[in-house]
């Protein structure tokens, strides 16, 4: 068990170790749906949603499934995370069409997406309980929205800026992220 | 798809469509571990055996993995691996699996893994696939030993451990740290956006062929 408080891993999952900017997941999304402000919204929503409900469902697996079976450990969880993915597609297709084509294939993609399967690995290896679980994947959530949006606004204000050819394309996109994570490292004194 | 011969299979994934650097796959673990070149290694050794491992046995089983469900097969497959390759570093390498922690796990869930599955292995024979796993894997560990070594030798000063500017040597810190991870790829790819240009501002001369990306 983990004794540190809620609050503090609220905090530390949202900022100081924020899951885009500092420990590299789930970039792919970041990379790909951060053209927009409001789709890097909704992605991050979606986000925290499945991040909340593998959380849950980590904490499950490790309580009443994985103490005698630890080996099988990352072929359990990728499933989980797979099927609850495709739960999220069949919900988001069924209520916002529009969102769903926006998303696009960054919705299935979820399913490799880095910081999804690496909050159950965190939340094991660190041994949060329940509640602790669920508050580390807000946070975490939160942060990646955090990251997607702030990512987006500076995206669509460089847009019509004259950027030298060479720099169009990922390579800016890797130095605007690396100029935000050299700013969230101003965080990492607090806590 | 064109036709391509099995040493344009292996040689395509080192350079001209390198999954980092040109492909853009397997992002998280090229920036989050390549803080020392030792890490960078360690990392691709277990991406490759990895990938090596999943594409030779999809490939021989491509024919019984039904459609509908071929990419949790894939997964699983590449789950079973990645479990062999966690066990085999806490065993053999205890102290570069604890410096590497999470990430060996996260090899799962790196795309450039299921991508070659999806785009080769499921469609050609074992021998091609082999070649091609192998081709990637080292286009994969060149661009993180690349990354290793940039970092390592601003943000430390040493190369493999090895001292290299004397003890005079002020670190650049921020290259270890996240910030640098960025910034180092970024410049990486600025670079490479740079030669690219002028390539193309030289009169062509015999156009080499191309490969086609197989989609």
């Amino acid at each position: 068990m983990n004794d540190q408080t809620l609050f503090s891993i609220f905090f530390s999952a949202m900022v100081v170790n924020n899951f885009t900017l500092a420990m590299f997941l789930g970039l792919c999304p970041f990379m790909g749906v951060s053209a927009r402000v409001e789709t890097a919204l909704r992605m991050g929503l979606a986000n925290i949603f499945v991040l909340v409900l593998t959380s849950l469902s980590a904490w499950f697996l490790n309580t009443f499934v994985l103490e005698k079976v630890p080996f099988l450990r990352i072929i359990s969880f990728i499933i989980v995370v797979a099927s609850l993915v495709q739960i999220v597609e069949m919900v988001v297709k069924k209520i916002s069409p529009v969102l769903f084509r926006q998303l696009g294939i960054f919705l299935p993609l979820m399913t490799t997406n880095c910081a999804i399967f690496g909050l159950a690995i965190f939340q094991t290896n660190r041994g949060y309980g329940f509640l602790q679980g669920i508050v580390f994947a807000v946070g975490a959530g939160l942060g990646l929205t955090l990251a997607l949006v702030l990512m987006a606004s500076i995206r669509e204000s460089v847009e019509f800026s004259d950027v030298p050819a060479i720099a169009k394309g990922t390579g800016l996109v890797l130095i605007i992220a690396g100029t935000l994570s050299l700013a969230f490292m101003g965080f990492a004194g607090l806590l | 798809m064109k036709k391509t011969t099995p040493s344009q299979d292996f040689v395509r994934g080192i350079w001209k469509e390198n999954a980092v650097l040109i492909q853009m796959l397997g992002l998280c673990p090229a920036l989050a571990v390549t803080n020392t070149v030792k890490n960078a290694l360690a990392m691709s050794a277990a991406t490759f055996f990895v990938l090596c491992c999943s594409s030779v046995l999809i490939s021989t089983f491509k024919r019984l993995i039904p459609k509908e469900v071929r990419i949790s097969s894939y997964i699983l497959v590449i789950a079973t691996f990645v479990t062999l390759a966690d066990m085999i570093l806490q065993a053999y390498a205890p102290v570069q699996h604890k410096e590497l922690g999470a990430f060996i796990a996260l090899i799962v869930v790196n795309c450039m893994i299921l991508g070659r599955q999806e785009a080769f292995s499921s469609k050609n024979n074992v021998f091609r696939s082999l070649l091609d796993a192998i081709g990637v894997g080292i286009g994969f560990t060149i661009a993180l030993v690349m990354m290793g070594g940039f970092r390592e030798i601003l943000g430390v000063g040493t190369f493999f451990d090895i001292s290299l500017f004397g003890p005079n040597f002020e670190p650049w810190v921020s290259r270890v740290l996240p910030a640098g991870g960025f910034l180092t790829l970024g410049f990486i790819l600025l670079a490479m956006g740079y030669f690219e240009q002028r390539k193309k501002a030289k009169p062509p001369k015999v156009e080499a062929e191309t490969v086609e990306v197989s989609s």
